[in-house]
């Protein structure tokens, strides 16, 4: 079983054809071959860092390949000013967002404290399954009390709908209307737990009307779809018109992180039924259809995207590494004796 | 038999789903994928999904379940993923596990056990290495265990799940396979609340567990090899109830103590020995008592885990310390 409802009857703009089936949104050319370069930016990214980490030169890492066009549709119709808070399966999000590329291959070696400009407004990656929502919602709450139009938007996977935080923030996001949209990208699986082990619901996107959020549930391998879901909602947000859940419907092809097998739990039969509906070669048709895109334009794209990355790498790797002692610096603003006295302590250590 | 911990742990718990119909096994991955370092492989092969159950992602309701379950009459181990996790379910573990047999006045008690990995040196992403245990002996009405070898870990986990109270087992996720050892195949026990002298000395003692037993024999041998002098090693097992006896008798023959954990310093198990020594042991005491701990920060990115946990060098120098006249 590989969910109890499908991407078919979810709201979809192009099927796996790439075949327009719903009202495309009013994209320019340049924007939609921005977020096609993205796609292929995020797939391209993710398949480096696990490279990377083989090589022992980056941490535990958890693959977005497959889920392109969620991660990308989310983001991408966010004002500079509005926020984007979530897990750590999200970050081609924050570069659409305006997170360098450089600064985000930098964290995976270890280091995640120098973190994302403030002014991309993305608070750092949350390990903690499914809490970050609710800063989402306070951060939102916060913006209105201020009265500035901003919107947050708080991501997660499914497994994180099982947690209280969850549930707790869809309740606060309902009571104070707060201008948030909070996305739940369902891959499918949370580590070796498939979604209908995780709840009974139908659907997770049913589950906003217990707590008064209108809900949308939206094929999550369709880039216009989620893009056009995701700017409705954040505009009603913006409009004072409160919270919106969106359900994503997509799929992880790759392992969980680099520390999983998931040959131990899932069937190989249902990974290919899944890389038939490609996001990126399902949005490649559609720009095919509009004459934006041929096969010599992607293989050029590929290209420029993999030197891009491959540019970044080689900047982060030339980015020194955060002292030991860093680790006294953000315990709290202002230095104490005691750790002053830890931190001599250290630096007694690194003299040796 | 040659066991790494992770089996030896598989090995325990399976005795205990086979001799004991109550018992039942609980989390996060522990079915089919057996468990993220395979703690639980095959169990629920072999003894089926109503005994072995992967749960939904909510680490408060997999402990609040079982609080009612182990009410009902139920043994139940509940896996939580990684030890930062263990804060989701807080609240569980400490306003209600924790208290039902004193709430109760003795009718209910919570026969529970909640296994998680913790520890340093293995590179994993935030919160999945803290070391929690100095929370939980904040805690009464809950027991601490920390395991620091095969051996110990089976004959632990055995007598964890036997417990009529709830046992915190926190496995250090670098002690899972980082050596083998002989262990019986047969189900025996290691009584709770008893710590193991696994080094005799005369000189010095060195009070550790977990994965820091390892490096004080390392830091003890060094010592014995450059100056002669003899260092007596102490692993406590379970941090609550505490040993003291063994600590004492150890103190008052070796006049001198070093305390070694991995968890932050202040207010810590370190603290807590230090007081004991001294109400305890303070006429026999030669020189102050050494913390080799943790610092006061969160716990560290994996790029710098080396420096935040204590090693040989540290504890070598603390031990000079003691030692010196
Ligand atoms: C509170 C908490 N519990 C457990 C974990 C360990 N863990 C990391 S990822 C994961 C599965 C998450 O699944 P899901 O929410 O569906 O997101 P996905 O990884 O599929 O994007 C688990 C259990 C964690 N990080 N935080």
């Amino acid at each position: 079983m590989v969910t109890t409802y499908s991407q078919e009857t979810a709201f979809q703009i192009l099927d796996p054809e790439g075949k327009i089936v719903g009202p495309v949104p009013d994209l320019s050319n340049e924007r939609l071959l921005a977020m096609f370069r993205w796609m292929w930016l995020a797939r391209k990214l993710s398949d480096k860092i696990i490279a990377l980490q083989r090589q022992g030169r980056a941490t535990t890492f958890g693959s977005l390949v497959g889920q392109e066009a969620s991660a990308i549709g989310l983001a991408a119709p966010l004002r500079p000013e509005d926020w984007l808070v979530t897990s750590y399966r999200e970050i081609a999000s924050h570069l659409v967002k305006g997170v360098p590329l450089a600064t985000k291959i930098f964290s995976f070696r270890g280091c995640t404290h120098p973190s994302y400009p403030v002014e991309t407004h993305c608070l750092p990656i949350q390990i903690v399954i499914g809490t970050q929502l609710l800063h989402a919602v306070g951060i939102a709450m916060a913006a209105k009390i201020k009265g500035d139009p901003i919107v947050a938007v708080g991501a997660c996977g499914d497994g994180a709908t099982s947690e209280g935080d969850f549930n707790e923030a869809l309740n606060w996001a309902g009571v104070y209307k707060a201008p948030v949209v909070l996305v739940v990208q369902n891959n499918g699986w949370a580590i070796s737990v498939p979604r209908h082990k995780q709840t009974a619901a139908p659907t997770i996107a049913a589950r906003g009307a217990g707590f008064g959020v209108p809900s949308r549930l939206v094929d999550g391998n369709d880039v216009l779809a989620v893009y056009s879901a995701m700017s409705e909602s954040v505009d009603r947000a913006r409009a004072g018109d409160g919270p919106t859940l969106i359900e994503l419907l997509t799929y992880r092809i790759g392992a969980h992180t680099t520390a999983d097998d998931p040959t131990r739990y899932r069937d190989p039969a249902e990974i290919e039924v899944w890389k038939a509906k490609d996001p990126i070669a399902r949005f490649k048709r559609y720009l095919v259809g509009r004459k934006l895109m041929d096969d010599k334009k992607e293989s050029a794209l590929v290209e420029e995207v993999e030197a891009e990355i491959n540019a970044a790498v080689d900047e982060a790797e030339a980015m020194p590494l955060p002292s030991p002692e860093e680790m006294f610096n953000w315990a709290y603003a202002k230095p104490f004796p005691r750790l002053e006295e830890e931190r001599a302590m250290l630096q007694h250590y690194l003299a040796k | 038999m040659q066991s790494t911990m992770v089996e030896a742990l598989n090995q325990a718990l399976a005795l205990e789903l086979e001799r004991d119909e109550r018992v039942v096994l609980l989390g996060q991955d522990i079915g089919p994928n057996g468990g993220v370092f395979r703690v639980t492989d095959q169990l629920q092969k072999r003894f089926g999904e109503r005994r072995v159950f992967d749960t939904p992602l909510s680490e408060s309701a997999i402990i609040g379940s079982s609080v009612g379950m182990a009410a009902y009459g139920l043994r139940p181990v509940a896996e939580i993923q990684f030890a930062g996790f263990l804060f989701l379910s807080m609240s569980q573990l400490v306003t209600q596990a924790a208290r039902m047999r004193f709430r109760s006045a003795g009718a209910f008690g919570c026969p529970l056990v909640v296994r998680s990995p913790f520890g340093g040196g293995v590179r994993t992403p935030e919160l999945h290495p803290d070391s929690l245990e100095g929370v939980f002996l904040q805690t009464p009405g809950i027991k601490v265990v920390l395991p620091s070898s095969p051996y110990d870990a089976k004959g632990l986990l055995a007598s964890a799940i036997d417990d009529p109270d709830p046992v915190i087992f926190l496995e250090h996720m670098k002690l899972y396979r980082s050596f083998r050892q002989e262990v019986p195949e047969e189900r025996y026990t290691l009584p709770l609340g008893q710590a193991n002298v696994v080094r005799e000395g005369s000189d010095a003692s060195v009070i550790a567990y977990g994965a820091m037993v390892t490096v004080a024999l390392e830091a003890a041998k060094q010592i014995e090899e450059r100056s002669g002098k003899s260092v007596e090693v102490i692993d406590l097992r379970t941090i609550w109830p505490l040993d003291e006896a063994t600590i004492t008798a150890s103190v008052e023959k070796t006049g001198r103590a070093v305390i070694v954990h991995e968890a932050p310093r202040a207010g810590g198990i370190g603290a807590e020995l230090t007081a004991i020594i001294n109400e305890r042991c303070l006429y026999s005491l030669l020189k102050p008592v050494e913390r080799v701990t943790g610092y006061d920060v969160p716990y560290p990115v994996p790029g710098h885990e080396d420096f935040y946990v204590p090693n040989v060098a540290r504890v070598t120098d603390a031990l000079e310390r003691a030692l010196a006249d």
